[in-house]
């Protein structure tokens, strides 16, 4: 992204919304040279400008998704760094970080630079490649932090797979801290999880499918919060999806305990009944919980406990899902809904207010991981991102960008899309017609 | 054959019925019942209809049943077993049922070690599909056999009392028993080991007995499952000897409960394990009722789906020519 060759970009009328600053107000911002110029009514636009009218939307600091799988390298048929980075514009993220579980996995300082590179090449939005915590993730050997780090990778994961010796987990919160990187953990006690394939409840047992409890997510969501109490690291949990989680998180925040944590749309929005018919576009891990679970993570969403929003944008291939349930793969495209569905579930309802969801989709993730963006302020790289909150549109996974098609909001109608994405000062996405 | 039949295109399972629907296959069963008392077992109710067996998974009680209802029928029948079929190869049960549906075929009766891959492949193809076991999620015609043994024996099922013992986790044939013997007014109970019952058994309208005296004294009828052998290696039970101390229903136990009891199977039986062998030969079971009511329930399933009508069952069994 050569900002200083990209033309200033005048976003003309908006509603600018930046919790960073404190700022909601009608407006205009001037971007040029690739960073913030400055905000104002009518502020002139430079002859060259790009003018965009933003009457009726709202102009944030750009979206970041903390956790994606882009699938490159290995299966750049499902998904390709520069495809999901396009994805991701489209959804209103002018950032992502790809989960290192690729084949081969991310666990050295050369894979790490691969994902960079082809972040950069894509054009799109920045791709924050996360290291491995273990070599290979074999969840045995320290992956090298440090040289990671140095290639550029933002954050360790053994995401797919939960950390399963308290050990190693203990040595990575301790480790990363020379670096200053967050340990992001999926929480998944891998023997009550082994074999299962949805929540385990009243419709696992009526569809005769193996249930994951909600005690395997929050075994290791305790696990972590001790270990980080223990060790001061910064543990990020993952995905989470119970009442019981969000209650522990709560405890740990309490106690001044470094913890911070993750919900994506679906756990946001879906429940098991969403299984019902054996639908393999609902079969995630952590899978859809209960109708309670999900009121616990919108109030821990807008009160704070769950610190941001995260997708885990996990594309396949049709035919991968096109199987029995039990043996089909889990996970769902979620870039390009994301926005949409944590409008319409939770702001459209009152529970979140848009100061909030900028809060909790921009500035927490910039923030927290340590990243640029998420702001702003004038002088900033001008990561902007502009939506229409109330606009309804209907779910066409033909129409997306990634190459995934495997969701489970396939022909609904949600509010809330994004229109224009600007990394760095420039457009890498406009909604057509908008 | 009328298009429209009565229980829908498939059978996939008891929770998806109406207590009408079920009654209606039990009541079409009981003309067919005599067809197999005859020297000529055979009527052309399915001439020219081709039926497959697909099993993925090893079955001979099953698989033979369904060969005979589909026979005496007069349907042209084929088995596919997994193990020596292109599955075995690694083909995709979605393409197994494309190749199938090809060759122009009317039925499909599928076991599967999927939960859900019956109603897999009926969302697929336009052939009737009938459920012959998914995985741990329903066994309809083990039930509707259940239910017509009962019908048999108490005359309505209605108010009756009826326990599943054992291993209701991992049991397709408690879960069709459960929602059939609910949809026909039964009052519907299960013991077995806590870790062998689904966590949310409380939500299925089912009375939990812990312990098998009390159960035995509840019941009209109980239906004891197999305890499969793998549940001990699994870690679910910590033995065979200790299963049937705890939970066997055995003589003894019978004896001491006040009034008789009616001892079903769906079989194979674990003798000494489950159930001990007094008991399972002994004058109150009806483990061999099942079986022969087993061919006379698929036949009324097969003839049904095919758009058999209910009223001309007996027409239609009285019809050889």
């Amino acid at each position: 992204m050569s900002a200083s060759d990209s033309r200033p970009v005048v976003l003309r009328g908006g509603r600018i919304i930046d919790p960073s600053q404190r700022i909601d107000e009608r407006a205009d911002l001037l971007i040029a040279n690739g960073v913030i110029e400055g905000s104002g009514a009518n502020v002139s636009a430079p002859d060259d400008a790009v003018v965009v009218d933003c009457a009726d939307m709202v102009v944030s600091p750009g979206f970041i998704d903390v956790h994606c799988h882009l699938r490159e390298p290995g299966r750049s048929d499902v998904e390709t760094i520069a495809s999901g980075a396009r994805a991701a514009a489209a959804g209103g993220f002018t950032a992502v970080c790809a989960m290192p579980n690729t084949d081969p996995v991310i666990d050295n300082p050369a894979a790490v630079g691969y994902v960079h590179r082809q972040g950069l090449a894509a054009h799109a939005a920045r791709v924050y490649p996360i290291g491995a915590i273990s070599v290979g993730q074999k969840g045995e050997a320290l992956a090298e932090f440090g040289e990671m780090v140095s290639a550029g990778a933002i954050a360790v994961s053994d995401d797919g797979k939960p950390v399963v010796s308290a050990q190693l987990m203990r040595s990575a919160l301790e480790y990363a801290q020379t670096f200053g990187i967050p340990v992001i953990d999926h929480c998944e006690e891998p023997t009550l999880a082994a074999g299962g394939a949805m929540n385990e409840g009243i419709v696992s047992a009526r569809l005769g499918l193996r249930g994951i409890p909600s005690e395997a997510e929050e075994i290791m969501a305790i696990r972590d919060i001790l270990l980080a109490r223990r060790t001061r690291g910064h543990v990020h949990l993952a995905h989470m999806s119970t009442r019981g989680s969000v209650e522990l998180i709560r405890w740990g925040k309490e106690r001044g305990i470094n913890v911070t944590a993750e919900v994506c749309p679906h756990h946001l929005s879906l429940t098991e009944e969403a299984v019902e018919g054996y639908d393999t576009n609902a079969k995630m891990n952590p899978p859809l919980r209960t109708a309670d679970d999900v009121e616990a993570l919108r109030e821990a969403v807008r009160d704070g406990t769950i610190d941001l929003v995260a997708t885990d944008h996990a594309p396949h291939h049709y035919d991968e899902k096109e199987r029995e349930f039990a043996n089909a793969p889990n996970g769902i495209v979620g870039l390009e809904t994301a926005l949409a569905v944590v409008v319409t579930n939770l702001v459209v309802s009152g529970i979140l207010d848009l100061p909030t969801l900028i809060e909790r989709m921009a500035c927490a993730p910039a923030r927290l991981f340590h990243l640029g963006g998420g702001t702003l302020r004038r002088g900033a790289p001008a990561d902007v991102t502009v939506f229409d909150p109330a606009r309804r549109w209907v779910v066409r996974p033909e129409e997306f960008l990634s190459k995934g098609r495997n969701t489970p909001y396939r022909g609904m109608t949600l509010t809330g899309r994004a229109i224009c994405t600007i990394v760095g000062g420039e457009i890498v996405y406009q909604l057509a017609g908008a | 054959m009328s298009a429209a039949a009565p229980i829908g295109k498939d059978l996939l399972g008891l929770e998806p019925l109406t207590g009408d629907q079920i009654r209606l296959i039990l009541d079409t069963a009981e003309p067919f019942k005599e067809i197999s008392e005859r020297a000529i077992k055979k009527v052309p109710a399915l001439r020219g209809s081709t039926v497959v067996n697909l099993f993925f998974e090893n079955s001979t009680r099953t698989r033979i049943s369904f060969e005979f209802a589909e026979k005496r029928l007069s349907a042209d029948t084929v088995n596919v077993a997994a193990g020596g079929s292109s599955v075995a190869k690694g083909e995709t049960l979605v393409d197994t049922a494309r190749n199938l549906e090809a060759m122009r075929i009317d039925m499909v009766v599928i076991r599967h070690g999927a939960s859900g891959a019956a109603q897999f492949l009926a969302e697929r193809i336009d052939s009737n599909v009938i459920n012959a076991g998914d995985g741990t999620h329903e066994h309809p015609t083990q039930g509707l056999l259940d239910l017509l043994t009962l019908r048999d024996n108490f005359g309505d099922i209605a108010g009756r009392k009826v326990t599943l013992v054992g291993d209701i986790l991992h049991s397709r044939v408690a879960r069709s028993n459960i929602w059939g013997l609910q949809k026909l007014g039964a009052e519907v109970a299960v013991c077995g080991p806590r870790s062998l019952l689904p966590n949310a058994i409380d939500e299925m309208g089912v009375t939990v007995f812990p312990h098998i005296e009390d159960a035995i004294e509840w019941s009209d009828a109980l239906n004891v499952l197999r305890l499969q052998l793998e549940r001990m290696t699994a870690g679910y039970i910590p033995s065979l000897r200790e299963y049937n101390r705890v939970f066997g229903v055995t003589r003894e136990r019978l004896d001491a409960a006040q009034r008789d009891v009616l001892i079903m199977h769906p079989g194979p039986m674990n003798r000494g394990v489950e159930i001990d062998s007094d008991v399972a030969d002994g004058p109150h079971s009806v483990i061999l009722n099942q079986v022969t009511n087993g061919v006379a329930v698929r036949m009324a399933v097969l003839y049904l789906l095919a758009g058999g009508r209910p009223e001309l069952a007996e027409a239609a069994k009285g019809g050889a020519a």
